[in-house]
């Protein structure tokens, strides 16, 4: 049975463009041993390695290679900014990653049903409070993949002369990043959700955007970010960045499977998010009457990788607070996965998944009708 | 650079070359193996995760430590932010004091700075002139609200050994937490945690044929050392280290420290070998040479020596063609100031400018310390004569 990988949004496969580009750094690492903070020939060569990649990155953000610092991944890029931001008050949402909810205390503006945040709410909110304010938001949820106003928070952010990071995490890859990079004061990334490996992702800071370092010491990454750079993490990360500029492309034929999905299963699956603007790749589906965890282990010994939520939160088995937040029930919440397409994603994939989606479906409305009224169906 | 002729790389300390034995461990999980190693419902998922379960029994392995000590980092330099300011955070307004070294590591000495943010006082120790602390001097800065003793175990520029197990013994007794960056001590030298009283340990792959963008902080379980993590977030690493591990990465650390743990480069007879050769090659080709630091509480591989009058920089440039070598740590390289490691020592500002770092690894050969030798001597005899016709 050949493998079918439903989880892009946890982690991608490694794209070929970051295989070659690892491939001739791990060469060249395994060959020169160079240290890019080095100032001998070794050390220049990695250097250009990693300025490549830097330039690669910018170009997909959109901004100066200045204003790109590489640190270890999203996590690290979130509570750098969350914590080295100096501010009287952070505020986010409900729907955050666990590495923006937990770095800092923080408001939380709500989100409506459809897991869009409320701007109104989030209007409020920033009318009441004092000083200097840090707003933190995601561009399009992991779980749900619904695209967050991006352009509105930061007019808002702009009334109230706050910061704004924007998590564009999810959103790299799959929609162009200008869209984010034009409206945010800094920005954090992953590379391993779009083609490139894990262990690498970056902050994208706007100029005179000022914060203290989250990690210390040597000075690297003009003293923004100290460590030995991760070179062949980062020849991926760049390679991927790259790769991304024309990707995105790929995702409007994402959105077509993701659709095919929804209208197939739609006659007894609840979708959510599905009323607001989405990540092409991304659906969370849930089947009536069965929960998450029979649902993940039932796809996995078909062959198909599916998660429950968040990969980080996956080992748990309370709802998502994701849905909670757009005010699912816990019992509804419970039946829900994510199915996230990536650029290998085919047909014969999606058809899978639909079978044995169906497949599953009717198993378990036949084991459950004795128990119940015949109607678990409904 | 002329892949044909290329320069001998003796920067080992700077960082390493990756063993293609390492590399071979993590090319599968570049490629078919991707999973992300936290996705639990899934076999891509397990499959990582097994993977980062064995190199975490084999960086353990390799320190004496229980796997479930070890936290995967993204380097040296996390690790060691994360144990002092994590100490420093998890410990304020109830201890106020730190101990270490003038001659830490330049991410050592910001975090204590931070600490210093946190109101922890900051007792700095002197070293004596061959770079050695002397345990009675840990000892008499002790208090009873010191919080943490940082001590490098081996120097990233003179490469000398500290005492730590004595260290250890009179921290223990104190109830004191000591961390070590051992990120150059890490297949140089055994390292036994427990053999240390050891509390906080950080490793780097790229200093020992691993990768670069991976490291570890062993966080001692017994008894238990209390600190704030780094970085929030989905909780990975027992909720002391958010963020996705990069598997394959953390598979080549653990082959990396698998391969320190059957004895490669352990003995470092070899290195000792090749770097006795070097030294006693330029000693005999170049009057008034020192050298840094003590020679006997040393790694194999380290020198770190002075040609009066010549600055490191000029000698560089000189070799940039023949020699890659550095004038200390990487990260301070592109610096113009002279070594505060050297300062410490009571090293002129001259002296300290006219040093150099030499480091010998795994894969160094004969022929190119013969080679190095040849063209440090011949550099330096240059430079002197052009000194002394006045054209330096």
């Amino acid at each position: 049975m050949t493998a079918c990988y439903l989880d892009h949004n946890a982690t991608t496969p490694l794209g070929l463009p970051a295989r070659d580009a690892m491939a001739r750094a791990m060469e060249a690492a395994a060959r020169i041993a160079g240290n890019a903070s080095s100032v001998h020939g070794f050390g220049r060569a990695a250097r250009k390695i990693v300025e490549d990649a830097r330039a690669h990155v910018a170009e997909l953000a959109g901004v100066a290679p200045a204003n790109v610092i590489f640190t270890s991944g999203g996590s690290e890029a979130n509570n750098a900014i969350l914590r080295g931001i100096g501010a009287d008050v952070r505020v986010t949402s409900t729907i955050e990653h666990a590495s923006v909810l937990d770095a800092v205390d923080a408001v939380r503006a709500p989100v409506n049903a459809d897991g869009v945040i409320d701007l109104n709410a989030l209007a409020e909110m920033l009318n009441e409070v004092q000083g200097r304010v840090l707003i933190s938001v995601m561009a399009a949820n992991n779980e749900t993949g619904v695209v967050q106003p991006i352009a509105e928070i930061s007019a808002l952010a702009k009334n109230h002369d706050a910061v704004f990071h924007v998590d564009a995490i999810q959103w790299a890859g799959k929609r162009p990043l200008f869209e984010v990079t034009a409206y945010a004061d800094a920005v954090s990334l992953s590379a391993h959700k779009f083609g490139g490996p894990q262990g690498v992702g970056a902050i994208l800071v706007k100029d005179g955007t000022a914060f203290a370092p989250l990690v210390r010491g040597g000075g690297q990454e003009r003293r923004r970010r100290s460590g030995t750079e991760n070179l062949i993490g980062i020849a991926g990360f760049g390679a991927a960045a790259e790769a991304a500029l024309t990707g995105v492309h790929d995702f409007a034929r994402l959105a077509g499977l993701r659709d095919r999905i929804e209208n197939e299963l739609g006659d007894v699956a609840r979708i959510y998010g599905q009323g607001a603007e989405r990540l092409p790749n991304t659906t969370c589906i849930a089947m009536p009457g069965v929960s998450a965890e029979t649902q993940v282990m039932a796809f996995d010994l078909a062959g198909i990788a599916v998660s429950a939520g968040s990969a980080c939160s996956s080992g748990k088995i309370e709802p998502s607070y994701v849905l909670l937040a757009m005010g699912l029930s816990n019992e509804d919440a419970a039946e829900a996965i994510r199915v996230s397409l990536g650029t290998g994603t085919t047909e014969q994939d999606v058809e899978r998944f639909i079978q044995t989606w169906r497949d599953l479906y009717e198993r378990h409305v036949k084991t459950a009708k004795p128990k119940g009224t015949g109607e678990a169906a409904a | 650079m002329n892949s044909t002729h290329r320069p001998v790389y003796l920067d080992y300390q700077a960082t390493t070359p990756v063993d293609a034995r390492v590399m071979d461990a993590m090319m599968p999980y570049f490629t078919e193996a991707f999973g992300n190693p936290h996705s639990t419902s899934h076999a891509y998922g397990w499959e990582a995760r097994d993977a980062v379960e064995l190199a975490r029994q084999q960086v353990a392995a390799m320190i004496n430590a229980d796997p479930r000590e070890i936290v995967f980092t993204s380097g040296a330099t996390e690790s060691n932010n994360m144990a002092i300011k994590g100490v420093a955070r998890f410990f304020a307004g109830r201890k106020a004091h730190m101990v270490a070294p003038v001659t830490e590591h330049k991410c050592v000495l910001e975090s204590l700075k931070y600490a210093e943010k946190l109101c922890y006082e900051i007792t700095w120790l002197k070293v004596g002139a061959d770079g050695l602390i002397d345990p009675d001097t840990v000892k008499a800065a002790l208090r009873a609200d010191t919080a943490l003793v940082s001590v490098m175990q081996v120097n990233n520029e003179i490469g000398v050994i500290q005492p730590m197990a004595e260290i250890g013994r009179l921290c223990r007794e104190a109830g004191v937490y000591l961390h070590s960056d051992a990120a150059q001590a890490a297949g140089k030298i055994p390292i036994d945690v427990a053999a240390m009283n050891v509390d906080l340990l950080s490793l780097s792959g790229h200093k020992m044929y691993g990768p670069m963008g991976i490291g570890a902080l062993y966080v001692r379980r017994k008894p238990r050392v209390r600190l704030e993590p780094l970085m929030d977030g989905g909780g990975q690493e027992r909720t002391l280290r958010s963020g996705t591990l990069p598997a394959p990465l953390v598979v080549g650390f653990g082959a990396a420290a698998g391969l320190v743990s059957e004895g490669c480069d352990i003995d470092a007879t070899r290195i000792r070998d090749l770097r006795d050769r070097v030294l006693k090659g330029l000693q005999q080709r170049i009057p008034d040479l020192y050298v840094n630091g003590s020679m006997e509480q040393r790694v194999a591989g380290n020198l770190n020596i002075g040609f009066r009058g010549i600055s490191s920089e000029t000698l560089m440039d000189a070799l940039k063609d023949r020699v890659a070598l550095s004038s200390g740590s990487a990260c301070t390289s592109a610096a113009v100031e002279p070594s505060y490691v050297l300062r410490a020592l009571g090293l002129s500002d001259e002296d300290a400018h006219a040093s150099v770092r030499l480091c010998i690894g795994r894969m160094t050969t004969q022929d190119e310390a013969e080679a190095a030798i040849e063209a440090i001597s011949e550099e330096v005899a240059k430079l002197r004569a052009m000194e002394m016709r006045g054209v330096g």
